[in-house]
């Protein structure tokens, strides 16, 4: 069977689906934030296979600025991270929700 | 069965995507995790190289593989995060999770099933050629390349802030 379009949309929306099961299921915070880097990765994929097929180069101009967004996140989130087990000492997320409190 | 090597790198890439991704999240020792990480994103950055996507594929691995895992990995050691206090969800939350991500997928499955397939040109293609994409990047993107690197300067700024010891001047008085 040869590689279409939907074989690219099936990977990438599998690896996203794997993104939100890891967000859901795991309580580490660095963990989720890397399942975050997942899905991200996931719709790079796909844009840059429809960009493929379309002919198109902008697709590929906007993976390059998702890939420039997510390295100023990761920067600041894991400083997030970092502040937060200085406070608490755990990067349980369960923790956070003292904030409420 | 007309297999051609294009088909079999997509498969045994797909494969090995999908099975580092669900090593991700399956992983108890947090180092594994980015380890396994690094090997979705190398598989990632084949699927570009398959699609002649070149720049995508080395920036992919220059930026992601190389300094991002590298954050996470330092990190994860300064924390000294191990398999041993690795905080657990319970078993019914867990199930609960993975059966809405489940169920995420089957919907969505269910929309796009019936998107006509495009064929993959199988002809060498210039799109994803660093000079094609530099001359893009450089006239229509030209302001939103400069934007993001104030974008990247405040981020810097923020990471430095948030990070920097709070109580440092208690201490000293």
């Amino acid at each position: 069977m040869p590689v279409n379009s939907t074989h690219y949309l099936f990977l990438s929306l599998l690896l996203f689906s794997i993104g939100i099961m890891g967000v859901l299921i795991r309580r580490n915070a660095v963990i989720i934030f890397m399942c975050i880097e997942l899905m991200l990765n996931a719709v790079n994929l796909l844009m840059v296979a429809y960009s493929r097929m379309f002919g198109d180069a902008d697709a590929q101009i906007f993976v390059f600025f998702i890939m420039v967004v997510a390295a100023a996140e990761v920067a600041v989130g894991l400083a997030i991270i970092v502040m937060m087990y200085r406070k608490v000492h755990s990067v349980d997320i369960n923790i956070l929700n003292r904030l409420k409190h | 069965m007309n297999y051609n090597i294009h088909d079999i790198l997509f498969w045994g890439l797909s494969a090995m995507a999908v099975g580092c991704a669900l090593g991700v999240i399956l992983s108890r020792n947090p180092v594994n995790s980015v380890m396994f990480l690094i090997l979705t994103f190398f598989a990632i950055s084949g699927h570009y190289l398959l699609m002649n996507a070149q720049f995508l594929a080395v920036v992919n691995i220059i930026v992601y593989a190389g300094a991002i895992m590298v954050l996470f990995l330092f990190v994860i050691m300064m924390m000294n995060l191990n398999a041993d206090v690795e905080p657990q969800k319970g078993q019914l939350v867990q199930l609960a999770g993975v059966i809405s991500g489940g169920v995420l997928f089957l919907v969505i499955l269910a929309a796009i099933k019936s998107a006509s397939p495009i064929d993959v040109d199988k002809s060498a293609s210039q799109i994803g050629l660093i000079d094609n994409l530099g001359k893009v990047l450089f006239t229509k993107f030209v302001l939103p390349f400069e934007i993001s690197s104030v974008l990247f300067l405040s981020a810097m700024i923020g990471a430095i802030v948030i990070g920097k010891k709070e109580d440092t001047h208690v201490i000293n008085k």
